[in-house]
């Protein structure tokens, strides 16, 4: 019994994902259906995947503004370079801006000791400006079927697209939570200074999230394009709302030092059945909006309840 | 020198033994003070060295620098006969000189055993966290301490004192040299420090060489061996610990007897400002009821955790009381909140400056104005050059010691950041003046200083109360002393008849 009450307080979304899964299967005829539940794990992938990486970066005592503009980049890159590369080299290239980008938005809040959010938002603004310089404002398209068929294609009947999500999704977690990295992360985030004092190199772990979410970033921009077949300059706008959005649904701490992959898993899950239940249900998508926005609160205020009760949030 | 000639005698006492570790005329600057000058010290292996001095003397400062989180201005420090140079807590672990903090540095929301193995964790395949060994050592090490918790507990969960326990467990990790201990009994209890004091001997007796800086002097000739004093960043001299005694270190680490610096007169009572009739709060305190008059200065002396500062708080509109009136000249009112408080002519100059007192980043002009801005404004416009001369004005009167009125607050001493709070209040020209713990974490030159400002306040007709734990201050400053203890007024006094005794007696809930 003391497992199942852990899991509420540490976990209070769960709770939420499950009423939500209740609700629409209750309200919609169409919602309580395999072929659903992998229509919204493919929904979930583009901004989960960039969520993986958001969760390291914050529970570090980080943030990145940048990644919309990276799965833009990224996007673009891996399609508007195919006729010249080939699908692979293009894919490559751009998964490989997406670790640059990352490693230079690491580098500078390492070195120049510049708040992350400062040189991330700095960065969202100005790849975002290489975008539009290097798409010349125009869409692209794969003309390569191969490409757009990656995205659609299904291995045991189940989709690609949602089996990497899920795979990312377990890796990350035993990352975070097995290996020294995952551990350092926390301890970081948690108290920097008693960390550098215990003769953790705060830097390097702060880069080496920033390269990762980077590069997840880039993929989740690829993976996009795969699935339609297509890039837009326009494309991951908002992203790194969204992204933040799910993470901090998912309980980890703005202040760092503490949240879960499992967490984040939940929160993107909730922002993705709750698109995908009021689309069945016939919601315009701006009460959507709405709904989402006042959710985010309800369940920032239990969870800031809950860790009051536990004496976790009674701290300076 | 003096100074010299004394240091120079202790060494020659122990020249059987050759020191682990040797300071040699350090002196350390910061910002407007001179926190260590010429300083030289020896630490042996297997003593316990005690380092005493009244806050603001230097021990901290003297504690950062052999833990390598400052670096000397000057000298040098030598570690087994070697000159070392320690840029950064963690050269200094390397060397095997670890320090215990007084305050914790440690990761509220991992387990024990991953803040005891911080920066440190066994690994396994050099990239993943060895679980199983990391719990099984941190476990031997907590069985070393005798502490009762889990490795796996989470940190935050644990009390005070069991994480000062963990912060133990974890110099130990290194089988230090020297380990350096700041105030470890502070926050412990008596079962507790026992255990404590048997680790710390335990280590002495492995030949580790052991700073232990303190300023309780029951513990000190307990445990330690030598007792160095500090004072105002002065050396004043190392003295084997079993041939001095209380008065003799208590004389060097005061340097004057101190009761003397302000002679006591009866004030001249002015009206009744300020009358508290049985307020109280549920679980906090209860029926307090005290009267200060304009003119006077009364003390409110007790144990930290015994109400007192609740109180104030409450007078101050902090606090809602479950119970009891407050009344300002006579004038029953209600005080929801501080923005009533001081219009009813109350300041409260609170704790902690730092948290509480002052914005830190702001100039000492702004922190001087902040609390009365609106007076400095024109149709809505700050009156900068108003500002400057009330900020001039206090800093004249209180003798606030800073290049300009642009100077950040945050780089003042300890003692004029207190001065800048005291002026903030002034400016706003109450009748009620509440300081809690005025001088905590102050030198001693500035201390008096305040003590006096204190006195020549009350002179001037505001009616002044002071909260606070060290008993000469209560004694110096105070005309009346309230005693508290567990949320009740124990007992009130006159300065004229009371004594150390009956004090004590008031504040630890003895009948009296």
């Amino acid at each position: 019994m003391k497992s199942i009450f852990d899991i509420i307080t540490k976990q209070p979304i769960w709770i939420f994902v499950l009423i939500c899964i209740i609700f629409f299967s209750f309200s919609s005829p169409f919602f309580f259906d395999l072929s659903n539940f992998t229509n919204i794990l493919i929904q979930a992938s583009t901004i989960g995947v960039i969520a993986i990486g958001m969760t390291f970066v914050m529970i570090n005592g980080n943030i990145d503004l940048s990644v919309g503009a990276t799965v833009a980049l990224a996007a673009s890159l891996a399609v508007g370079l195919q006729p010249q590369l080939g699908i692979t080299g293009a894919v490559f290239v751009g998964l490989l801006s997406g670790v640059l980008i990352g490693g230079l938005n690491g580098i500078i809040a390492w070195k120049t000791g510049v708040d992350a959010f400062i040189v991330t938002l700095g960065a969202m603004i100005g790849v975002r400006g290489l975008v539009f310089i290097y798409t010349g404002e125009q869409s692209f398209y794969a003309h390569d079927l191969a490409y757009s068929d990656f995205g659609a294609s299904s291995l045991f009947s189940v989709p690609v697209l949602a089996l990497i999500f899920i795979f990312l999704i377990i890796l990350s977690h035993l990352v975070l939570k097995y290996t020294i990295h995952g551990r350092n992360v926390f301890a970081v985030g948690g108290n920097r200074i008693a960390a550098k004092e215990a003769g953790i190199r705060v830097g390097p772990h702060m880069l080496v999230n920033f390269i990762l979410i980077g590069f997840l970033a880039a993929l989740s921009g690829v993976l996009l394009s795969t699935q339609m077949g297509a890039s837009t300059p326009n494309l991951g706008r908002n992203y790194e709302l969204w992204t933040i959005t799910a993470v901090v649904l998912g309980g980890t701490r703005l202040t760092g030092g503490y949240g879960s992959i499992i967490g984040t898993f939940g929160g993107v899950l909730a922002i993705a059945i709750l698109r995908n239940g009021m689309n069945l249900l016939q919601v315009p998508s701006f009460f959507v909006l709405i709904i989402l926005g006042s959710i985010l609160i309800i369940v920032l205020f239990i969870d800031k309840r809950f860790s009051e009760q536990q004496g976790h949030g009674v701290r300076a | 020198m003096s100074t010299q000639a004394e240091m120079t005698e202790s060494t020659e006492l122990s020249s059987e033994q050759k020191p682990l570790l040797r300071l040699k005329n350090v002196s350390k600057c910061f910002p407007g003070v001179k926190a260590l000058s010429g300083v030289s010290l020896d630490v042996r292996a297997g003593e316990v060295h005690a380092l005493l001095g009244e806050n603001g003397a230097g021990k901290s400062t003297l504690m950062k620098i052999l833990a390598g989180i400052y670096q000397p201005d000057e000298g040098e420090v030598i570690l087994e006969e070697k000159l070392v140079h320690m840029s950064s807590p963690l050269e200094a672990r390397d060397h095997g000189v670890l320090l215990i903090h007084q305050e914790l540095s440690l990761v509220p929301d991992m387990t024990v055993a991953e803040n005891v193995f911080l920066g440190n964790i066994p690994r396994f395949a050099n990239m993943f966290v060895n679980n199983r060994h990391l719990n099984k050592r941190c476990e031997e090490i907590l069985t070393r301490l005798n502490c009762k918790f889990k490795p796996t507990e989470r940190l935050g969960n644990l009390s005070i004192a069991n994480q000062q326990m963990v912060e133990i467990a974890r110099a130990l990790v290194f089988q230090p040299k020297v380990v350096v201990f700041d105030e470890p009994t502070a926050s412990l209890t008596d079962y507790e420090k026992v255990v404590l004091f048997d680790v710390i001997r335990e280590l002495r007796e492995g030949g580790t060489g052991i700073v232990y800086i303190s300023h309780r002097m029951d513990e000190i000739f307990e445990l330690s061996d030598r007792i160095s004093v500090l004072r105002d960043g002065t050396y004043q001299g190392s003295f084997d610990t079993p041939k001095t005694d209380i008065d003799e270190v208590t004389q060097r680490m005061i340097g004057r007897d101190l009761d003397s610096d302000i002679a006591h007169q009866p004030p001249e009572l002015g009206v009744m400002a300020l009358q508290v009739n049985g307020l109280g709060i549920e679980g906090l305190y209860s029926d307090i009821s005290f009267d200060v008059y304009a003119g006077e200065v009364v003390g409110f002396y007790g144990l930290v955790g015994a109400g007192r500062t609740e109180v104030m708080e409450t007078i101050f509109g902090l606090r809602k009381p479950d119970a009891g009136s407050v009344k300002v000249h006579g004038e029953e009112l209600a005080i929801n909140s501080p923005t009533d408080a001081i219009d009813q002519g109350l300041g409260l100059v609170p704790e902690s400056r730092k948290e509480q007192g002052l914005v830190l980043g702001m100039s000492c002009k702004d922190n001087t104005t902040l609390a009365n801005i609106i007076e400095f404004t024109k149709f809505g416009w700050v009156d900068t050059v108003a500002e400057k001369k009330v900020f001039e004005e206090y800093k004249e009167k209180l003798r606030i010691k800073c290049p300009g009125w642009e100077y950040s607050t945050l780089n003042l001493s300890g003692g004029n950041q207190q001065k800048v709070v005291i002026g903030k209040w002034l400016s706003t020209s109450p009748k009620i003046l509440i300081l809690d713990e005025p001088t905590r974490g102050i030198d001693v030159g500035s201390k008096s200083e305040i003590h006096h400002l204190i006195r020549e306040l009350a002179k001037t007709g505001l009616a002044v109360i002071v909260v606070s734990s060290e008993m000469p201050e209560v004694l110096t400053v105070s005309d009346r002393i309230v005693a508290m203890y567990d949320g009740k007024i124990t007992k009130c006094f006159d300065r004229s008849e009371v004594t150390e005794d009956t004090l004590i007696k008031a504040i630890t809930g003895q009948s009296v």
